[in-house]
């Protein structure tokens, strides 16, 4: 392309618009949750959404300046910040704040700022500059190895600071690995049904599951029947599947410890124990199920407002949206996140260097993951495990590091034709 | 930059993630679909978080006396409620010991209101001390889920018509299952005009919903208190007691069994209803109220039972006016029909006593000398009465005279657990003796007041008004006027006619005034006040003979009829007789000046 002058007329309308529009919801959401008397002000920086304010201002900031960078600074200096993530994880591990038995963040003033959110960004680049400028025509174990390697670092490092839910986020970019043939069909298959009969398992009687699986495998086996090579493969897979439901089962009943068992069965059975481990998930779903189908209005939602949901600027703020808005506000932000992730997809493939899409597809895996576990967790799908709902909820570093990642593809998007 | 490019191979892959991308979306909206548009248990859920449902209690109507003497009131006491959901993790010792109660009664109490209800309140501890609610009130922050509601308990400003009153008491299980307005913990009337009075008296509860936060901190009201209502006092009762009488009957029954009604005949206003022996109505309030209940059930002497209202007794001689009445309707005896008593009534094998007296007797000097013979003559003869088919047929027609004076049916007054009282039916000596097999003869002790009958002291009261009136009666009732207005109680307005012409009556009403001048009652006469009345003796098998005595007075413009029953005391003019005449006095007089007689007898026990 001819035309350097102008860092937005190449840019990505659709996506700068969904940043723009998802960023205003979170903080209008943001407000709502943490609004409590009449008379609040909207840049009262001693509240989060007035340090949001700022968080918001200054990643604007942040992405106008990766428009001005050339792009060369990225592919050049794709190892040097993964390093430098790696390295600002290691002195959180010895310097750092430790909120909510997490040490995960450095102080800085009144603002905390949480390295391993960084670290995505790290390993998104040190992925696209390993992947996309070796000359691997045909992909060896070694290579694997050395990617899952990229990935292993940092998540290790985070897992250190006791952080699961960031630490399972690091798993995301096995999606990126799948795009780029390091990991395969099958195994990916495997996978989501593994984590699929997992949780299967535990809410539903498993000779119920087992039997499911049988009459499924029999009426596939008896529309494929003349195919026997599948017929075969379907009942190996069938007596696999038997076998993983019950291991899962009797791991459940009599392997783990009670203290492991009590955030799942949470998860399973809803409402055990509200006062305790079940609590935020109850106050979670009693928020978001009251919100009927248009929700109570905002700055009317009688959960929020009387904070009965703890974190709900941060990790619940989907509660927010679900109670005040309802379905309809769920539908819209729901909404959102699918066309704004689609719409990535298609700027991933529309690129022609490695490089840019990996870095587009780190994107989304990172986007989409904390998208589906941060909803799930506030509805009861998947087990509350930490992670904030990027862009809208509160919290600096996440969202500057999404911010980051994004205008950072945005970038190479608008150099596409100069990259190869 | 790489020229290597390897896109092709796997470009096909984007469309797996496309596809669990929009997959996720959509499971998560279908789930978010069902959880915010279908399941409505969240909705309720929400509301149970953080809407207090607040009872306001109306203070119970108040009772006061046909002068405008405030009789029965209320203060104020504290009960400590729960809400078992929101009570969290507390310092349970500390909150034990300022109760005062122990670990495990603390515990079964939270079981059992959690049992009853979650999200509603429960009474935890009920009327806690004026101490315990300051202590209370200090620490309330850091008990939550507790709350103390204010209540009110009745208070007395005499200890006197226990029995009229009745008590108020917590709403038992059958109740509350019946009637949605009550709770468990609150309170109803369980007899009495508190409990014929209840939705008078108890008013309507006022219900204020406050939201709360997750502390339980009282946030404000909830839409503005759009669903608010407020609580209605009880209406206040203005009953047709005068204590003074009340007083001095319940003075003049001490150490007696037995019961004293006074109506007046105008309006059937009970004057006084005394039941004895009785016991101070504070006993019923309050945290001593259940085992002072079982103290009470457990004495010999039933303080607990009404007997102005729930026990029967054969009327005895005092129905002898009702007897003569019906035969001077009936056309058996004119007033001057005069018979021959020799001191027995003998006929067909009967045979029944009567003391001596001067003879011949008329219906005048009959009532006067409570003959025996000449009631038991006059008898027979209404039911031999030429002109009926049977004798069935004939008494009933004598039954239903009896009935009309409210003898042997339920009143119908405003008091509760009113006794029918009996008057054999046909039927029943039929079953006895066969259609065929009974006669006059086999009845005749009716004729006397006794036999297969039996009325309690209101209906003889009643009966008496019904004389005075000279054939009418208003039914007896004991409030005359409900709420500030003063309006009228009209319930009662209905007059009850007597199918007896009403000279007839005037010839009763003077034997009965010649029965206290010169007859059997004569030493209970007042001076300075015509009283009319009749001596009853009645039979008792178990012990000593109940004392009975009907009056009213004064005898040509009655303004007080009156029935007394002294169990075990012996003759009628003995015991009772003075008792009425007291009682007469000291309402039409104010001031009885017979004191030998009013020491006799509140002196006597019996």
């Amino acid at each position: 392309m001819t035309n350097r002058s102008g860092i937005f007329d190449n840019i990505d309308k659709t996506v700068l618009f969904l940043f723009l529009l998802m960023t205003g919801i979170g903080w209008v959401n943001i407000f709502s949750a943490e609004y409590s008397a009449p008379g609040g002000q909207i840049l009262d920086l001693s509240a989060s959404y007035g340090k949001q304010m700022i968080w918001i201002g200054t990643a604007m900031l942040a992405a106008a300046a990766i428009l001005i960078i050339d792009v060369r600074f990225f592919t050049n200096f794709a190892w040097v910040i993964y390093v430098l993530t790696i390295l600002a994880l290691v002195a959180v591990l010895i310097w750092g704040t430790e909120i909510n038995a997490t040490k995960a963040w450095f102080r800085v003033g009144g603002l905390a700022i949480q390295p391993s959110e960084f670290a995505k960004y790290g390993v998104a680049m040190a992925l696209a500059s390993f992947i996309g400028s070796k000359r691997i025509r045909k992909t060896t174990n070694m290579h694997r190895a050395r990617a899952f390697l990229i990935i292993l670092l940092p998540a290790v490092l985070v897992l250190l600071q006791k952080d699961v839910g960031t630490t399972l986020v690091f798993a995301s970019f096995v999606l990126v690995l799948f795009r780029e043939g390091f990991v395969g069909r099958l195994t990916l298959f495997f996978l989501g049904l593994a984590i699929f009969l997992f949780i299967l398992t535990l809410m539903v009687n498993e000779f119920i599951i087992i039997g499911s699986l049988a009459i499924i495998s029999i009426i596939t086996g008896t529309i494929m029947r003349k195919k026997h090579a599948f017929v075969a493969q379907l009942t190996i897979l069938f007596l696999l599947t038997s076998a993983y439901v019950l291991t899962v089962d009797y791991a459940f009943e009599n392997v783990l410890q009670s203290h492991h068992k009590a955030r799942i069965e949470v998860l399973v059975y809803g409402d055990a124990d509200l006062q305790g481990a079940g609590y935020n998930l109850h106050q979670s779903k009693i928020a978001i199920g009251s919100g009927g189908l248009t929700g109570k209005g905002f700055l009317q939602g009688t959960q929020t407002q009387f904070n009965f949901i703890p974190e709900q600027s941060t990790d619940f703020i989907f509660c927010t949206i679900g109670e005040e808005w309802g379905f309809a506000g769920s539908f819209v932000v729901i909404g959102l996140f699918s066309v704004l992730l689609l719409r990535l997809i298609t700027l991933a493939e529309r690129q022609k260097s490695t490089f840019s899409r990996i870095i587009g597809y780190s994107t989304i895996s990172v986007l989409f993951t904390h998208f589906a576990i941060n909803i799930g967790m506030t509805i009861g799908l998947v087990p509350v495990i930490g992670i904030p709902l990027p862009l809208i909820s509160y919290g600096g570093s996440s969202l500057w590091a999404l911010t980051l990642l994004l205008f950072t593809f945005l970038k190479l998007d608008t150099r596409r034709m100069d990259m190869n | 930059m790489q020229r290597y490019n390897k896109t092709d191979q796997y470009a096909s892959r984007k469309n797996v993630i496309a596809a669990l991308v929009a997959g996720v979306g959509i499971v998560l909206l279908i789930r978010l679909f069902m959880l915010q548009v279908i399941d409505p248990s969240y909705k309720a859920f929400a509301r149970s978080n953080y809407l207090r449902h607040i009872t306001d209690y109306p203070s119970r109507g108040l009772i006061y006396d046909r002068h405008g003497e405030l009789l029965v009131y209320n203060e104020a006491h504290y009960d400590l409620m729960v809400i078992p959901g929101q009570v969290g993790d507390i310092d349970t010792v500390a909150f034990c010991n300022m109760l005062g109660i122990d670990v495990s009664t603390f515990e079964s109490r939270m079981l059992q209101a959690a049992r009853h209800s979650r999200f509603r309140a429960s009474l935890f501890e009920k009327q806690i001390s004026k101490n315990t609610f300051a202590a209370f009130q200090e620490k309330m922050f850091r008990f939550p889920g507790f709350f103390v509601q204010p209540r009110t308990m009745r208070k007395y400003n005499y200890p006197v018509a226990t029995h009229t009153f009745g008590y108020v008491g917590e709403a038992g299980p059958s109740v509350i299952n019946n009637d949605p307005y009550y709770r468990p913990g609150d309170f109803i009337g369980i007899s009495g005009i508190e409990r014929s009075y209840e939705e008078v008296l108890r008013g309507k509860k006022g219900l204020r919903i406050r939201t709360v936060d997750v502390f339980n901190r009282d946030v404000g009201p909830f839409y503005e208190g759009r669903y608010d209502t407020l609580a209605v006092p009880g209406q206040d009762l203005y009953t047709t007691l005068d204590l003074q009488l009340q007083l001095y009957g319940e003075h003049l029954m001490k150490n007696k069994r037995g019961s004293i009604v006074a109506i007046e005949p105008a309006t059937g206003e009970i004057l006084t209803l005394i039941s004895s022996p009785s016991f101070d109505p504070g006993l019923l309030v309050g945290r001593q109220r259940t085992q002072n209940y079982r103290m009470l059930q457990n004495d010999t002497l039933k303080p607990l039972f009404n007997r102005a209202l729930m026990a029967q007794y054969p009327p005895g001689s005092v129905f002898k006016p009702i007897s003569f009445l019906i035969a001077l309707q009936e056309g058996i005896i004119q007033p001057h029909t005069i018979y021959q008593c020799p001191g027995v009534y003998q006929s067909r094998g009967v045979s029944i006593r009567c003391r001596s007296h001067p003879n011949p007797v008329n219906v005048s000097s009959a009532i006067q000398h409570s003959c025996n013979t000449f009631s038991s003559i006059i008898f027979q003869q209404t039911i031999n009465k030429p002109g009926f088919s049977s004798i069935q047929e004939s008494f009933s027609r004598w039954r239903a005279y009896v009935q009309s004076f409210g003898l042997g049916q339920q009143l119908g007054s405003d008091l509760s657990y009113e006794l029918p009282g009996m008057i054999a039916t046909p039927d029943y000596y039929d079953r006895i003796y066969g259609p065929r097999g009974w006669r006059s003869q086999t009845i005749i002790s009716l004729g006397i007041g006794q036999g297969e009958m039996g009325v309690t002291p209101l209906q003889l009261a009643n009966m008496t008004a019904a004389i005075a009136n000279r054939g009418y009666y208003y039914t007896p009732h004991v409030v005359r006027a409900i709420g500030e207005t003063g309006e009228l109680n009209n319930q009662f307005a209905l007059v009850n006619d007597v199918p007896i012409h009403s000279m007839h009556f005037e010839t009763i009403a003077n034997a009965m005034h010649a029965v206290v001048n010169n007859g059997t009652a004569r030493g209970s006469r007042i001076p300075g006040i015509s009283m009319a009345g009749k001596t009853g003796t009645v039979q008792n098998p178990q012990g000593e003979n109940h004392s009975v005595f009907i009056a009213f007075a004064p005898a040509d413009d009655p303004r007080i009829a009156i029935s007394v029953v002294v169990e075990n005391a012996g003759y009628g003019s003995e015991w009772a007789a003075p008792i009425a005449s007291l009682m007469i006095e000291k309402y039409l007089a104010s001031e009885v000046t017979r004191r030998w007689l009013e020491n006799r007898v509140a002196n006597a026990s019996f």
